[in-house]
């Protein structure tokens, strides 16, 4: 599984990062970015998918 | 630091306008009425008129759909944020910079006034201030105790009734934005007043309005000065020493992004704190299960602040337009309640209910698109260390009289007076 940001309409919510610290870092304006080029790690899958899904400008996404 | 705070009392008679009459037609959103059934008045416009009207503030929308606020929210085009404040009479700098920027600002000019401020607020910068709210959670807590007549303090099984509103929550947010700001923390009543003024006292005569602005203008300009006088290392200096397109800040964008952090920072976070513990009040088992899974911590806040959302913002319209069927017209009002898209059945399942370990929850009490809220990551490290810290130490607790609870009136909701029994102290 690979996910990305769109970095035009995340808004720094921050949701991601709180509940995926493993995914995704901020940076020093508080956007967010993935880590690892966005491979999710086996067993990461779950909280991925609950990042995408508790993201409130629909900005995080699975790439295929 | 004091723990009885004389509150303001809303003064309805003070009001240019006489009570509501009919809240599809004729809402007004100062009415105390408003807060206090808030979402009945959604769920009913939801049904029967989605995008309500008033003629009152020379005319003002009231969108209750998810989809609608999410709608305006990203339109910027038709919406400006000239004014984000309904009222008699705001303060109505020109746009595209506003009399408060970012939040008064619109695009193109908006990303760089928001740029400038993100990295203070960013999660890195903000994480570091917990274990201090953390103590003062504590201090707040002990001077409650402390204040107790003889013996109550040491005796855990003793009745004990304070205000979590006006001893605790309204102290947070206060004492950490003064701090930050390097504002004299002793002028704490003074910046809950101020934000009394302008958020509260919405439909008091116009005069009365701008003599409130001036009051806080001339404030703001003593310690800005003081800051000349006496440089030191705070958000205050920050804003002084920034630039924007090489040119150094005038003096009224500093001062207006100022009265933006002072303002809306302080009465949000108190409100969210104060119903969240009201929540938990009237929810014993809600309690009992955070003792126990510790770990629903992160998902329960995030469901306070989708149900409780305290914050309103507004939009004035930016050309005449047809909204939905509505006929919308150049400077009207359109209030944005993020808290009834929170509560809209169609974007969350089982809406009107609050589940402490609803997983997914993409609520918008910090607003969406390009003026969320700047100081979320601050505003949830208070929230969240609030509550805990409460919950920790009066492990048990209820309403003391759920007829004396105060709400707020205007676009923050939440509650002002809210008088806890404690029924257990850790
Ligand atoms: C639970 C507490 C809070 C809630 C629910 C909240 C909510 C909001 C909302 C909904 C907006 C969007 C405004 C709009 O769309 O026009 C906003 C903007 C803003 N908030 Fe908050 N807020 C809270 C606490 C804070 C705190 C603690 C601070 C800083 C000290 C803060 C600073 C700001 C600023 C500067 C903006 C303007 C951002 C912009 O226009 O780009 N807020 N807030
Ligand atoms: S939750 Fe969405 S908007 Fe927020 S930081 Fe993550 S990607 Fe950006």
């Amino acid at each position: 599984m690979r996910i990305q940001i769109d970095s035009d309409k995340c808004q720094g919510h921050n949701r991601c990062y709180a509940l995926a610290p493993e995914l995704f870092d901020v940076d020093d304006y508080g956007s967010a970015l993935v880590l690892n080029d966005g491979i999710v790690p086996a067993g990461l899958e779950d909280k991925a998918r609950l990042a995408i899904a508790n993201c409130p400008e629909f900005a995080i996404f699975e790439a295929d | 630091m004091s723990d009885t705070i004389p509150q303001v009392p809303h003064d309805p008679e003070a009001s240019m306008y006489g009570p509501v009459t009919d809240w599809t037609t004729d809402f007004d959103h100062a009415d105390p009425d408003y807060n206090r059934h808030a979402h009945e008045i959604w769920a009913d416009l939801r049904e029967t008129c989605p995008v309500a009207h008033t003629d009152r503030y020379g005319g003002t929308w009231l969108p209750v759909t998810h989809a609608d606020v999410t709608r305006i929210a990203y339109d910027t085009e038709h919406f400006t944020s000239r004014s984000v404040v309904v009222s008699t009479a705001e303060q109505l700098a020109e746009a595209p910079i506003g009399g408060a920027p970012p939040i008064t600002s619109d695009p193109p000019f908006h990303h760089h006034a928001r740029r400038l401020l993100l990295p203070p607020f960013a999660p890195k910068q903000i994480d570091p201030w917990e274990d201090d709210v953390r103590s003062l959670c504590h201090e707040l807590i002990d001077a409650m105790l402390e204040g107790m007549s003889d013996g109550v303090a040491d005796d855990p099984d003793a009745g004990l009734t304070i205000d979590a509103a006006v001893q605790y929550a309204q102290h947070i947010p206060v004492n950490v934005i003064a701090r930050m700001l390097g504002f004299p923390l002793e002028d704490a009543d003074l910046f809950r007043g101020f934000v009394h003024d302008v958020l509260e006292g919405v439909n008091h005569d116009p005069a009365v309005r701008i003599a409130a602005f001036e009051r806080l203008d001339a404030y703001l300009d003593v310690q800005i000065q003081d800051h000349v006088d006496n440089p030191r290392d705070d958000l205050t200096s920050f804003l002084m020493h920034s630039t924007i397109f090489d040119q150094p800040l005038s003096h009224e964008h500093v001062r207006g992004s100022i009265v933006l952090l002072l303002i809306a920072g302080i009465d949000t976070t108190w409100s969210a704190i104060g119903s969240s513990i009201w929540h938990l009040a009237g929810t014993p088992s809600d309690v009992q299960r955070l003792h126990a899974e510790p770990e629903l911590w992160p998902t329960a806040i995030e469901e306070f602040l989708r149900a409780y959302a305290p914050v309103t913002m507004a939009r004035m319209v930016a050309q005449d337009h047809d909204f939905n069927g509505c006929p919308m017209k150049k400077d009207e009002w359109v209030l944005l309640p993020f808290p009834a898209a929170n509560l809209d059945p169609a974007e969350f399942e089982r809406a009107d209910e609050v589940l402490i370990d609803r997983e997914v929850n993409r609520h918008a009490a910090f607003g969406l698109g390009i003026h969320r809220c700047l100081g979320s990551n601050l505003a949830r490290l208070e929230l969240r260390i609030a509550v805990e810290t409460f919950v920790e130490r009066f492990p048990e607790f209820e309403l003391a009289d759920p007829a004396a609870v105060r709400w707020s009136v205007g676009q923050i909701r939440g509650p002002r007076e809210l008088p806890i029994k404690v029924l257990r102290r850790a």
